[in-house]
C-alpha cells in the first residue's frame, strides 16, 4: 500500500510537471493575420462573454470562406482572461505581444476595458469594445461599437415620457461605472425637462443581488401616488431574474408600472422564465425580431454555425459584426493590418448594420446606430414599439453632465484627441503631454 | 361629468351597440366572425379596433374571447389560421373554437401560436372587459369588475359605474361602487359633500384612498394648501393618522415576513452544510455546486416534462436529492476518505471539486442561464390589502424549509442512521470499536447533506438564476449562518439563519442593501469574539479541531 | 541551526532561492545590457508576468507564516493584500495629478464624475510616497493587530477562525464596491502614469520593479527564516502542534500568535503594493474570499510550514494559470481542479513533499 502510494505520488507529480512543461509550441504560418478575441470563458462573466468569442469565430470563419483578408487568411487567438480583471491586462498584453494580433475584439464589462486600456495604448494595438457602455472615454486605440448613452438611454427616456406620459422615476441599477453615469446623465436629463426632485428615485444594490423583497415594496410604494410611474433598469445581469420575479409575485405588472432595461437582451432573456416579463421594456440598437433579410441572413448563419436552432442573437453580438466587418473594410482601404493604418481608414467607413441602415465609424470612434424599444414577449423576443426614424451619433462626452459638456473626441486632424476640451482648446487625456 | 371627446373607441363601441337592434342574427355572426379575423392583424390599431368591435358585437362568447386574449390563450392555428382559445391540458393544448365555443379536441403546443399583446392593448383590454362584465349575472364578477376598473379609474368608467349603481342590487357591489365614486365625490365643489366623502372613505384600506387623502393635506408649489376648506383639511388628517397606524402595522409584518424568507433562503443553503461541515468536519467548498446541481436537474425535470409545469417541481424534489446525493457519495468515497484527519484539507480538495463541477455543467448545459419556469401555484401573492402581500414562492419557501429542517431532525434522531452518525460525529474510534461501520457511515451522512443541498437548489431555482454561478453565490453566507449558530448544532442552523435574515431585512430601510450585509457581518465577527463557538456550541470531546 | 546549515541540508530550497536570485538579477540586469529585440532581451510581457507571479508568492509566503507555522487558516489573507495594494493605489492615483479625463490636479477622475467637491481626508497624505509607503504596511498591520487581539483573546480557533477571516475580507469586498466610500467602486484605482517622478509603462521602471520585488521576497524569505527558526518561532511551532500544552507551559499564547499574525499581513501588504504598479488595477474583486481560498491553495500545492514551498506554489499554479487559459480556455478548470484534488489526495505535504524525505507529519 505504502509502494503503491508513493508511485502514486510520483506519478501524479510527473503529470503535473509534464503538463506545466508542456511548452505551446504550435508553429503558425507566418501568413495568417491573426485577430485576438478576449473574452471571459469562465468565471462570472462567462454567461455573457462565451457567446461574443462563438460570434468572433463565425465572423472569422465566414471572412476566411471569403478568401481572408488581404489575401492571408484571418486565424483567431481564443484566450480567457477568467473574468478576472488584471488577467485581463495581462492577456491583452500577451496577445498583442506575443501572438502579435491586429486586432482584439474583446471586453464585456467597464472594468475590464479600462484594465486592458494602459495597455493597448502603451503597444498601440486596436480593441474593437462591443457592448453598451457608459462613455466619457475615447481613445485612440478603442472602437465603441456598443451604444453611448445618448443611444440607448435618453430616447428610452423620451419614449416613456411622451409616449406612456410617465411621471415618476425610478432609476435602479447595479453599483458600478455604467449605472451610476447612466443615471446622472438621466437625473440631469429629467431635471431639465422639468421632473422634480421629489419624483425620482435612484436606487444602487451589488452584483448578483438576490434578494429584492425590499426594494420592490419600496417601488412599489413609490409607483402608488397615482401618477404614472416607471422603472429605468441598469440591473445587471445575474440581479435581473429575481428583480423581475420579485416584480411579477409582487403584483408590478407592465401595465402598472413598466421597467425599461438596458442590460436585458435576448440572451439573457433566454435563460429566465419570461411570464412576469412580458409587456416590460428594452432599449436596444438591435433586436433578434426585426424583420430584415440582412438579420435572417444573419441568425441563420449563427444557427448554423453554433448548430443549435434554439440558440438568439443580440445586441453585442451585432456589435462585434458591425465592428469586425468596418475593421476588414478600414484594413482593405489601408492595405495593410498596421495600426496606425487602420485608425485613419476606418473613420468614416460605412456598413450596413442588420436593422436595415447603415452603420458609419465616426471621428470619435463611436458609430451611429437606430435606437429601438422593444415590448418583452413570452417567446422571450421582443416586438418593436418605437424606433429612432434616423440612426443617432454615438457621443463619447455627454452633454448632460456639467464637466463633460465642453469636452469632444475628434481622432481626425487638426484636434486629434479623444479628450478636447473646446473652452480651454486643450487635450487632456491619452495625449497629454 | 364631462363629456369624452378624446376616446374615440368609446364612441364607436356606443354607436355599434345602438346599430345592435337592427342587425340580424346571421349579421351579428357575421360581424363577430370579422371582428376576430380582424384581431389577427399586425397593426395595433387594427387590433385595438378588433377588441371594440368583438365587446360590442356578440355577448357571452366575446368576454370569453376578450378574457383568452389577455391571458394569452387566444390561439391561432398555424395550419388553418383559425382563432381558437386553448386550455393547457397534459398533451397540450385542449382548443375550443373561438366564434362559437365547438370544442376542437387538443393538439400539440407547438401547432399554435399566440396572439400577442402590448400594454396599451392589455389596459384597453382590461377595461373593455371590466364594463362587459358589469352586466354580468354574477355578482362576484360585477364586484371584480368594479374593482377592475376602480384601478384604473377614468371619466368614462365613472360614468359608467354611476349608471350602473341605480340598477345594482348587490350589496357588496354597491359599496365598491360607492368607495369608488365617493373618491371622485372628493373634487366636489360642496364641502358637505367632500367631507361626507372623507367619512365613507377613512375606514378602508386601499391606496387610492391614501393617496387622495395625501393630496389633501399637501401644499402645492405656491405654498398654497390644494384643499382650501381647513375643515376638510382637518378631517383628512384625522382619517390619516388612523389609516397611518394600520400601515405601520402592515410594514411591521411586510418586514418580518422579508426576514423570515430570506432566513428561509439562508437556513436551505446552510442546512446541508450544518451537516457535511458541522456534523462531520468537512468544509465542503463545493457545497454550493451541489446546490447548483440540484437546480439544474429541476430544469431538467421541467424540460421533460413541459405539460406539467406544477408537478415537475414536486418531481425535482426527490431527483435532486438522489442526484446531489449520489455526486456527494461519490465525492466523499473518492477523494473526502483519504483526507479525514485532515480537515482542512477537505477545503482543498473540494475547492477543486467544485472548479470541476462548475465547469462540467458550463460544458453540458452552456454557460448560459436556463431558465426555470415558476408553476402557477407558486406566482403571485396572497394579497390581504393593498398594503400588504405576501408573495407565494417566498411563503412556500419558508413552509418548505420548515419541512425539510423538521424532517432532518427526526431522521437525526430517530433512525439508526441517525443514530449512527450521531455516533461517529462524538467519537470517531469508539464507535467504530462498537460496531459501527464508520466508512458506509461517512458515505451516506455526506450523501445526505449533499441531497439536502440538492434539495435547497431547487428552491433556489425558483427564486434566482440557475446557472454555473449558482452556488458560489451562496456559499461564503451559508458558512457564516453554520458558523454563527454553531457547528454541528441543527438548531443553531435555523436560529441562526432566521435572526440573520430579519436582522438583514430590519436594517436595510435605514442603511441599503449593502451596508445592512456589512454590518451583519460585522456583527457576526464580533459576535465569534463574545462567543467563540457560536450561538449553540457543541458539547463533548468532538469539540477540539 | 544556521542559515549555511539550512542551505547544506535542503539542496531543493537553496536551488529554489538561487533560481530567485538568478530571475531578480539576471532579467532586469539583461535588459539594461542588450537592445531591445536580442534575443537575451526579455519582453515587456515576460518582465510583468514574472513580477505577477513574485507578488503572489510573497503573498503565499506570508500566508504560510500564519498557517504553516502558527496552524491559523486564514481565508481572508487577500484582504492585507488588497489593502496594502489600495494603499500604493491611492499614492499612484494622486500622482496622475492633472493628466487624467477631467484634468483635476486634486480630484482622481472617478471623484470628479461622482461630484465630489473636496478630497475626502482618508485620501490626505497619500501623495506623498513615504507616507503611501508607511501605510502599505500599517494598514494591513493594524487591522491585523485589531482582529488578531479580539480573536485571539477570545481563544477563537479552528473553522470559526477561518470563517470570521473569510467574514473580513467579505465584508471589506462589499463595502469597497460601493462607489461612495471614495475608492473608485467596482472599476478600482487604475490609469496610473508614473511612480516617484518615472513613467510607469517604460521598460526600465518594470525591469526595477521586478528587481524591487525579487530583493523584497528574497529577503522576506530570509528574515521568515530567521523568525521561524528563532525561540519565538519555535514556540509558534509549538503552538501550531498543541496549543493547549504551550499554553500550560505558562506562555502567553495569543501573544505569540498576533506577533506573527499582524507580521504575515504587513507582507502581505507590502506585496499588494508591488503588485499594483506592475498590474496596473487594484479592484474590490481582490477582496473576494475565493482570492484568498486561491492563495491556500498556492501555499498547500507548494507545501506548507516550509516558507519557499509557498513560493513554489504560488508560481507554479499561476504560470498553470496562464498557460492553460491561453491554451485551452474552454476546459482549463477541469486541469485546475484535478491538480487540486490530486495534489491534496496524493502529496499531503504538496510538491516539496516529494523532493523532502521526511516523516510523516501531522496537521
Amino acid at each position: 500500500m505504502k509502494k503503491l502510494s508513493t508511485t502514486l505520488r510520483k506519478l501524479g507529480l510527473v503529470s503535473v510537471l509534464a503538463g506545466l512543461t508542456f511548452v505551446t509550441g504550435t508553429v503558425r504560418a507566418e501568413d495568417t493575420i491573426k485577430v485576438g478575441v478576449l473574452h471571459s470563458l469562465s468565471g462570472t462573466m462567462a454567461i455573457s462573454e462565451t457567446t461574443l468569442k462563438d460570434t468572433m469565430l463565425m465572423l472569422i470563419d465566414e471572412q476566411n470562406k471569403k478568401g481572408g483578408l488581404l489575401g492571408k487568411k484571418l486565424e483567431a487567438v481564443v484566450v480567457d482572461p477568467a473574468s478576472n480583471w488584471p488577467l485581463f491586462a495581462e492577456k491583452a498584453r500577451e496577445l498583442l505581444t506575443k501572438d502579435k494580433v491586429a486586432a482584439i475584439f474583446g471586453c464585456w464589462t467597464s472594468v475590464s476595458r479600462k484594465s486592458v486600456l494602459p495597455v493597448i495604448e502603451e503597444l498601440n494595438g486596436l480593441l474593437f469594445y462591443p457592448v453598451q457602455y457608459e462613455g466619457e472615454e475615447s481613445s485612440k486605440n478603442v472602437f465603441y461599437t456598443g451604444a453611448a448613452p445618448n443611444q440607448q438611454a435618453i430616447p428610452a427616456v423620451d419614449y416613456l415620457m411622451n409616449d406612456l406620459k410617465v411621471k415618476r422615476w425610478v432609476l435602479a441599477g447595479t453599483d458600478y461605472v455604467y449605472p451610476r453615469t447612466t443615471n446622472k446623465i438621466l437625473e440631469a436629463y429629467l431635471k431639465s425637462k422639468g421632473v422634480s426632485k421629489k419624483d425620482i428615485m435612484i436606487n444602487y444594490t451589488p452584483f448578483g443581488h438576490s434578494d429584492w423583497q425590499s426594494i420592490v415594496a419600496d417601488i412599489k410604494k413609490f409607483g402608488s401616488t397615482g401618477k404614472k410611474t416607471a422603472v429605468v433598469s441598469t440591473i445587471n445581469g445575474d440581479a435581473n431574474v429575481p428583480f423581475y420575479k420579485e416584480l411579477g409575485n409582487q403584483g408590478i405588472s407592465a401595465e402598472k408600472i413598466p421597467v425599461i432595461a438596458f442590460s436585458v437582451g435576448e440572451e439573457e432573456l433566454s435563460g429566465m422564465d419570461t411570464k412576469p416579463l412580458v409587456g416590460h421594456l428594452a432599449a436596444w440598437n438591435y433586436f433578434m425580431s426585426i424583420d430584415t433579410t440582412k438579420n435572417a441572413a444573419f441568425i441563420n448563419q449563427w444557427h448554423e454555425y453554433i448548430k443549435n436552432p434554439k440558440r438568439v442573437t443580440n445586441d453585442p453580438m451585432e456589435a462585434h459584426y458591425i465592428g469586425f466587418n468596418m475593421w476588414v473594410k478600414a484594413v482593405e482601404k489601408a492595405g495593410s493590418v498596421a495600426p496606425d493604418a487602420v485608425q485613419k481608414a476606418i473613420i468614416g467607413i460605412e456598413f450596413p448594420n442588420l436593422t436595415g441602415g447603415t452603420s458609419k465609424m465616426l471621428p470619435n470612434h463611436h458609430i451611429s446606430k437606430p435606437v429601438l424599444i422593444g415590448e418583452i414577449q413570452d417567446d422571450g423576443q421582443f416586438s418593436t414599439v418605437w424606433q429612432t426614424n434616423t440612426l443617432v451619433d454615438g457621443d463619447a462626452w455627454s452633454d448632460f453632465l456639467p464637466e463633460s459638456k465642453p469636452i469632444i473626441a475628434d481622432w481626425t486632424a487638426p484636434i486629434n484627441c479623444g479628450n478636447f476640451n473646446t473652452k480651454t482648446k486643450k487635450c487632456s487625456g491619452q495625449n497629454f503631454k | 361629468m364631462k363629456a369624452n371627446s378624446r376616446n374615440w373607441p368609446i364612441g364607436l363601441l356606443l354607436a355599434l351597440i345602438l346599430m345592435l337592434p337592427t342587425l340580424s342574427i346571421g349579421q351579428e355572426e357575421d360581424a363577430f366572425a370579422a371582428a376576430l379575423s380582424q384581431l389577427k392583424t399586425a397593426s395595433t390599431s387594427d387590433r385595438s379596433q378588433a377588441i371594440e368591435l368583438v365587446a360590442a358585437v356578440k355577448q357571452p362568447q366575446a368576454v370569453i374571447v376578450l378574457q383568452a386574449l389577455l391571458d394569452g390563450r387566444l390561439l391561432k392555428l398555424k395550419s388553418t389560421d383559425q382563432l381558437v382559445i386553448g386550455t393547457e391540458s397534459d398533451i397540450g393544448y385542449q382548443l375550443a373554437d373561438a366564434l362559437d365555443a365547438k370544442d376542437l379536441g387538443t393538439v400539440e403546443r407547438s401547432a399554435t401560436q399566440k396572439i400577442t399583446l402590448t400594454n396599451s392593448l392589455r389596459t384597453e383590454l382590461r377595461k373593455t372587459i371590466g364594463r362587459l362584465q358589469l352586466n354580468d349575472a354574477d355578482a362576484a364578477i360585477r364586484l371584480a369588475a368594479v374593482n377592475a376598473l376602480a384601478k384604473a379609474v377614468d371619466e368614462d368608467g365613472l360614468a359608467m359605474l354611476q349608471e350602473h349603481l341605480n340598477s345594482e342590487q348587490d350589496e357588496q357591489v354597491q359599496k365598491a361602487i360607492k368607495l369608488t365614486l365617493g373618491l371622485e365625490q372628493l373634487n366636489s365643489p360642496s364641502k358637505l359633500k367632500r367631507l361626507e366623502a372623507i367619512e365613507l372613505l377613512k375606514a378602508h384600506a386601499d391606496q387610492n384612498i391614501v393617496n387622495r387623502l395625501n393630496e389633501l393635506v399637501e401644499k402645492d408649489d405656491q405654498g398654497q394648501y390644494v384643499e382650501a376648506d381647513s375643515d376638510v383639511r382637518n378631517a383628512a388628517k384625522t382619517a390619516l393618522v388612523s389609516i397611518n397606524s394600520d400601515l405601520q402595522l402592515y410594514a411591521g409584518i411586510e418586514t418580518l415576513f422579508f426576514g423570515l424568507s430570506l432566513g428561509a433562503v439562508l437556513v436551505l443553503s446552510a442546512i446541508g452544510l450544518a451537516i457535511t461541515f458541522g456534523v462531520m468536519g468537512v468544509i465542503n467548498m463545493a457545497h454550493g455546486e451541489l446546490m447548483m446541481l440540484g437546480a439544474y436537474t429541476t430544469y431538467v425535470t421541467q424540460q421533460l416534462m413541459p405539460n406539467h409545469l406544477g408537478l415537475s417541481i414536486v418531481v425535482a424534489i426527490p431527483a435532486a436529492f438522489i442526484i446531489s446525493g449520489l455526486a456527494g457519495i461519490i465525492i466523499e468515497r473518492g477523494i473526502i476518505r483519504f483526507l479525514y484527519g485532515r480537515p482542512l484539507e477537505t477545503l482543498l480538495a473540494t475547492f477543486g471539486v467544485s472548479l470541476f463541477l462548475q465547469q462540467t455543467v458550463r460544458s453540458i448545459f452552456s454557460p448560459l442561464n436556463r431558465s426555470v419556469t415558476t408553476p402557477e401555484w407558486m406566482s403571485g401573492a396572497l394579497q390581504i390589502n393593498d398594503f400588504l402581500a405576501l408573495t407565494w414562492n417566498r411563503f412556500y419557501i419558508l413552509v418548505f424549509c420548515l419541512l425539510v429542517f423538521l424532517l432532518l431532525l427526526q431522521i437525526l434522531k430517530r433512525t439508526r442512521l441517525g443514530l449512527e452518525v450521531r455516533a461517529v460525529a462524538q467519537n470517531r474510534p469508539m464507535a467504530k470499536a462498537m460496531g459501527v461501520p464508520t466508512g458506509r457511515v461517512d458515505a451516506l451522512t455526506f450523501g445526505l447533506g449533499s441531497g439536502i443541498a440538492g434539495v435547497a437548489g431547487v428552491a433556489l431555482s425558483q427564486i434566482t438564476n440557475v446557472g454555473p454561478n449558482l452556488g458560489q453565490a451562496y456559499i461564503v453566507d451559508s458558512f457564516m449562518v453554520v458558523v454563527f449558530g454553531g457547528v454541528g448544532n441543527l438548531w443553531g442552523t435555523l436560529v441562526a439563519g432566521f435572526s440573520l435574515g430579519i436582522a438583514n431585512k430590519l436594517l436595510e430601510p435605514y442603511a441599503g442593501a449593502v451596508l445592512a450585509k456589512i454590518l451583519v457581518l460585522v456583527f457576526i465577527i464580533l459576535f465569534i469574539q463574545k462567543r467563540p463557538r457560536g450561538l449553540f456550541p457543541q458539547q463533548g470531546r468532538a469539540v477540539e479541531g | 541551526m544556521t542559515l549555511a546549515n539550512g542551505f547544506k541540508n535542503d539542496k531543493l530550497m537553496a536551488s529554489v532561492m538561487a533560481l530567485l536570485a538568478a530571475i531578480t538579477v539576471l532579467i532586469p540586469l539583461c535588459n539594461w545590457v542588450f537592445p531591445v529585440g536580442s534575443p537575451l532581451y526579455f519582453s515587456a510581457y515576460t518582465v510583468s508576468v514574472l513580477g505577477k507571479y513574485l507578488c503572489f508568492a510573497l503573498l503565499g509566503m506570508s500566508l504560510d507564516l500564519v498557517w504553516g507555522y502558527c496552524g491559523i487558516l486564514a481565508l481572508g489573507h487577500g484582504a492585507f493584500f488588497a489593502l496594502g495594494a489600495y494603499a500604493m493605489g491611492m499614492y499612484l492615483m494622486r500622482q496622475i495629478g492633472n493628466r487624467g479625463v477631467y484634468g483635476n490636479a486634486e480630484l482622481p477622475d472617478f471623484m470628479v464624475f461622482l461630484d465630489w467637491k473636496e478630497l475626502p481626508w482618508y485620501w490626505y497624505g497619500f501623495d506623498q510616497f513615504w507616507f503611501a509607503a508607511l501605510m502599505v504596511v500599517l494598514i494591513p498591520g493594524v487591522l491585523a493587530f485589531v482582529f488578531g487581539w479580539l480573536a485571539f483573546r477570545s481563544r477563537v480557533t479552528g473553522v470559526y477562525l477561518s470563517i470570521i477571516t473569510q467574514a473580513l475580507t467579505y465584508a471589506l469586498l462589499l463595502a469597497f464596491f460601493r462607489n461612495e466610500m471614495g475608492f473608485g467602486g467596482n472599476n478600482g484605482l487604475t490609469d496610473f502614469k508614473e511612480i516617484i517622478g518615472f513613467n510607469i509603462h517604460s521598460d526600465n521602471v518594470r525591469a526595477s520593479l521586478l528587481m524591487l520585488t525579487g530583493l523584497t521576497l528574497i529577503s522576506a524569505y530570509f528574515v521568515s527564516r530567521w523568525i521561524t527558526l528563532s525561540k519565538l518561532g519555535r514556540v509558534v511551532t509549538a503552538i501550531r502542534d498543541h496549543e493547549m500544552r504551550v499554553r500550560f507551559l505558562g506562555y502567553r499564547v495569543e501573544m505569540f500568535k498576533l506577533w506573527v499574525f499582524v507580521f504575515a499581513a504587513m507582507l502581505a501588504g507590502l506585496a499588494g503594493a508591488l503588485y499594483v504598479p506592475q498590474v496596473g488595477i487594484i479592484n474590490p474583486s481582490e477582496f473576494s474570499p475565493l482570492n484568498s481560498l486561491e492563495i491556500v491553495i498556492w501555499v498547500a500545492i507548494g507545501g506548507r510550514g516550509t516558507i519557499y514551498g509557498a513560493i513554489v506554489g504560488a508560481v507554479l499554479v499561476n504560470y498553470a494559470k496562464t498557460l492553460l487559459t491561453g491554451w485551452m480556455p474552454e476546459i482549463w478548470l477541469f486541469f485546475l481542479g484535478t491538480t487540486f484534488i490530486l495534489v491534496t489526495v496524493f502529496l499531503p505535504d504538496g510538491l516539496l513533499g516529494l523532493g523532502r524525505n521526511r516523516k510523516e507529519q501531522k496537521s
